[in-house]
């Protein structure tokens, strides 16, 4: 039954590979892509938590993804559209709000003088670093040693990109590039609850505390990516499986075939060549190429199996960090939630409920030793203040992004997913009184879950934990940076790969253009 | 099994099983560590006891060559992946040679395969590689474990060992073939069921000879019955020296001599693939994936930079670490001497060299730069070499099925 022959199979119809298969479908590749799931989207996609009531499953929010991106995959045209852009962040704290706009020229009331002259000065440097830095980003990493005049090309081009800085900026990012982000932020601000938010966006999906090395990279990064100073915030209608469906119309408009709950059992490899794939139903699959938008650990030692990979690569393949720290809650309720620090106005935009560095710290003290936060600290959503639609009238969602919860935890998430629920409602009731008596229906995905639900080994949602020692020339790992398995016809398109997680669809990209470059 | 008389601090190197009965025989005390054991280096002088593996029966504690034993129902897979040949065509009751690499095609050790059953295997290096072990075994259903010290070895070589074996009474010895292992029976001389000795027709000699492998509790029994059978072959203990001698003249490789493990190397370039070592012939690139293939087939692909070769030198004067050179007058270096020997087998002055391209080429003619020490006075001697193809010294006896009786 092996009649259709395809140029390439993409596993996985997340953002990354519906982003690839779209790429590939758009130059003439006969493409197939092949989901495990019913629907696509993958930890980018919309649920069903209750009946009636939906909820982005993994991601809550668009603010990585570039703009040139939805424009040459037409994502508008294939149903994209936003409920909210350019979300502003509140930080919340008790009865205290603060609010930390996105414009250009940032002032933040409710900020000592001090501190908003500060905040203007640290924004207009980090957007300088983060535009330096972005199109470290968006390039396919070189590869080290190489002779190869486009692998030349691209580090000159970003030395050039950095040195345009100026001295000063060119400094600053080094001294600040391995650093803590605790230091850096109490060298520039006085009030807790804007360190803590900002630290916040520092540790976010990562195993750091403010206080932990390499969280001002992370910081960059997010900021990088975002486009400046997470400018783009945006919330699309229906959630982010709005996102994903627009992607495989995109995909399926240039001639890509999808195909769902078609589980990946294996790829084969003949001669030393990826050559198809195995479904779990047992059926054979040929094609000239695979790409695997599957985390690295997963498309290494399960779809391709240690035996065709050389066994120091297998090693760092093991070795690779990708155990999630971050939870995802969803909530039913009855009615609108009433943020104290709100006085009673709609939460229009992301809370974020970190109340200082110390607070950040602790919750992450917690999650060191193998615990869940005790104090946990949230990236708050209501998305149907600006979707209704994604509940019945009249009820609301709301969407979290939980942390700290440790993928190993003491004692196993068995019997403590109850405990850490009850903890963040205990948390939430605390900023918003009445909150858990409207709640109908709770949905606690631990990265445990989401590594089950998701198929993503570990529950990483960057598939590989982004850190300085697990990015750009080595993301994933030395010898699979290029997008290239070592399999010749193997690639990755996913997460794990450069410039890494979050919903970008950058990977997705580079490995299409890759791959088109290999056959051309 | 360990003889502690002392605290580990107190005695640094370990003592094989055959301690106590080597040093009764040796009669210069020396004693050199090999693999974290205290093994002899000489028992009397390195002509006598070269001369019983060429001409009588050598005996050689083999005890301190790491053993693993591997098994699992992924044992053959998982082995078939580490080294660059086929296992799978190993058949149970055989031995292999095999070299092992890591990702960049580099050497990291070789060793012997013994293939126990359908999925039981033991491996045996020079050095430790468990960590390498583990780590290559990662999505294998595999076991391993190290049973150096369970297991205790001897080396019985020359050209009288079969001879010897079947005067212990080893029914059937003359039967295995080379590279073949069989478990015999010592009898006891009540004539009860004996003790059983595993025998592989295997050894770092090129002669004919066996390893013998016992439970230690056996060994020194084993020792003293083998002394007494070959009393009447003069059979005599050896050391490493004497052995080095016979190796080289068989073109064996030693590690960290002829060779440096890429897991120890520390400079660019001075890790050695198989090809470069003159080991193409164990490599199968035909069999599927194994660690270093991929680095392996390119460097197949491009015309070779260095191998290791045999030459055989003008004089007597062995040529211990002599840079190689094209000419006599000695300005364009083209590789150097890892071991060198007299032969007193061949009566030729031979060494291993690794050569750079072209002078590799058997038959090509060259120059080893040779210092003499004269009572402290150093003489630098530039002579004539040639290179030949290895092994210097191949009897028909190392293969003879069954051994003559010498």
């Amino acid at each position: 039954m092996s009649g259709s022959r395809y140029d390439c199979i993409v596993i996985g119809a997340g953002h990354n590979g519906l982003t690839c298969a779209a790429y590939l479908a758009r130059s003439g590749r006969r493409v197939l892509v092949l989901e495990a799931a019913e629907q696509a989207g993958g930890a980018a996609g919309t649920r069903e938590f209750a009946p009636g009531f939906r909820a982005s499953s993994c991601a809550h929010l668009l603010h990585l993804m570039p703009g040139w991106l939805l424009e040459e995959l037409r994502l508008a045209r294939h149903g994209l559209k936003m409920a909210a852009e350019r979300m502003p962040t509140i930080a919340l704290s008790g009865t205290t709000a603060l609010r930390i706009p996105m414009d250009r020229d940032p002032a933040v009331q409710d900020l000592a003088a001090t501190d908003a002259q500060a905040f203007r000065e640290y924004t207009a440097r980090m957007r300088r670093l983060a535009a330096a830095l972005r199109p470290l980003l968006e390039t396919v990493p070189p590869r080290l040693g190489s002779r190869a005049w486009r692998d030349r090309l691209t580090l000159l081009g970003l030395g050039a990109k950095l040195r345009l800085l100026g001295r000063a900026d060119l400094r600053e990012l080094l001294r600040i590039a391995g650093m803590c982000v605790h230091d850096l932020l109490d060298e520039h601000f006085e009030s807790p609850l804007l360190k803590g938010a900002l630290a916040f966006d520092a540790v976010l999906g990562t195993n750091l505390g403010p206080r932990s090395p390499g969280s001002v990279f992370t910081l960059l990064y997010r900021l990088a990516a975002g486009g400046g100073a997470a400018a783009s915030l945006a919330q699309p209608v229906g959630g982010l499986g709005a996102l994903t469906e627009a992607l495989a119309q995109a995909a399926a408009s240039a001639g890509a075939e999808l195909r769902f709950s078609a589980p990946v059992a294996r790829v084969i490899v003949t001669d030393d060549s990826a050559a198809g794939v195995v479904l779990e139903s047992g059926e054979r699959l040929e094609a000239g190429c695979v790409v695997s938008s599957a985390d690295p650990r997963t498309t290494f030692l399960r779809l391709l199996g240690a035996e065709h990979l050389d066994a120091g690569f297998v090693r760092r393949v093991a070795h690779l960090r990708t155990m999630g720290m971050t939870a995802k809650l969803h909530l039913a309720l009855e009615r609108m939630p009433q943020f104290t620090a709100l006085a009673d106005a709609a939460p229009e935009g992301r809370l974020v409920l970190a109340p200082s560095l110390a607070a950040v710290e602790r919750a992450f003290n917690d999650a060191k030793y193998g615990k869940f936060s005790a104090a946990p600290l949230l990236e708050v959503l209501v998305p149907t203040t600006v979707d209704p639609g994604l509940a019945p009238p009249g009820r609301h969602v709301l969407s979290a992004v939980v942390q700290y919860a440790p993928y190993r935890i003491a004692g196993g998430w068995e019997g403590q997913r109850e405990q850490f629920l009850d903890t963040i409602l205990q948390t939430l009731e605390a900023h918003a009184p009445g909150l858990r008596d409207s709640v109908r229906a709770a949905e606690l995905l631990t990265p445990q879950d989401i590594e089950t639900q998701f198929r993503i080994s570990g529950g990483n949602w960057h598939h590989v934990e982004l850190a300085l020692d697990q990015f750009f020339m080595v993301r994933p790992l030395a010898g699979a940076a290029q997008y290239r398995a070592p399999v010749r016809g193997l690639f990755l398109c996913g997460a794990g790969c450069h410039p890494g997680g979050g919903v970008m669809g950058v990977a997705g990209r580079n490995a299409a253009r890759q791959i088109l470059a290999q056959a051309a | 099994m360990l003889i502690e008389t002392e605290p580990h601090y107190r005695q640094p190197l370990l003592r094989s099983p055959f301690h106590e009965r080597m040093r009764a025989l040796s009669q210069v005390d020396s004693f050199i560590p090999w693999s974290g054991y205290s093994t002899v280096d000489v028992f009397s002088t390195v002509e006598q006891e070269y001369f019983a593996i060429r001409n009588g029966a050598s005996l050689y504690d083999l005890t301190p060559m790491v053993k693993y034993c591997i098994t699992g129902p992924d044992a053959t897979r998982f082995l078939d992946r580490l080294v660059t040949r086929s296992v799978a065509k190993v058949r149970p009751g055989r031995v292999a040679y095999a070299v092992w690499c890591d990702d960049a095609g580099r050497l990291i050790d070789d060793g012997t395969i013994f293939r126990l059953g359908e999925q039981e295997y033991r491996l045996c290096t020079g050095e430790r590689q468990l960590d390498w072990l583990l780590d290559s075994s990662i999505g294998f259903d595999v076991r391993i474990a190290e049973v150096t010290a369970d297991i205790a070895a001897l080396a019985l070589q020359g050209p009288c060992s079969c001879w010897v074996l079947k005067a212990l009474g080893l029914e059937g010895i003359e039967t295995l073939a080379p590279f073949e292992h069989r478990t015999f029976r010592v009898p006891d001389r009540a004539g009860a069921a004996g003790t059983p000795v595993m025998a592989s027709r295997t050894g770092f000699t090129g002669d004919l000879g066996y390893e013998l492998w016992v439970d230690p509790a056996d060994a020194e029994r084993l020792w003293d019955a083998l002394m007494e059978a070959g009393r009447v072959r003069t059979i005599r203990p050896i050391g490493s020296r004497a052995l080095n001698i016979a190796r080289i003249e068989a073109g064996f490789l030693l590690p960290n001599v002829d060779f440096v493990s890429s897991a120890h190397t520390l400079r660019n370039g001075t890790a050695r693939s198989p090809l470069e070592l003159g080991l193409g012939w164990c490599i199968d690139f035909g069999k599927g994936h194994f660690t270093g293939r991929r680095a392996l087939l390119e460097e197949h692909a491009r015309p070779p930079r260095r191998r290791l070769v045999g030459l055989d030198i003008e004089g007597t004067k062995p040529a211990h670490n002599a840079l190689i050179y094209a000419r006599r007058a000695g300005h364009r270096e083209i590789g150097s001497v890892t071991s060198a020997a007299w032969s007193p087998t061949c009566k030729r002055n031979i060494a291993l060299a690794m050569v750079n391209a072209p002078y590799f080429e058997t038959g090509r003619r060259v120059w080893a730069d040779i210092y003499l020490n004269r009572e402290l006075t150093w003489e630098r001697r530039m002579v004539r070499a040639r290179v030949v193809e290895r092994p210097f010294f191949a009897p028909a006896r190392r293969r003879a099925l069954p051994p003559a009786d010498f």
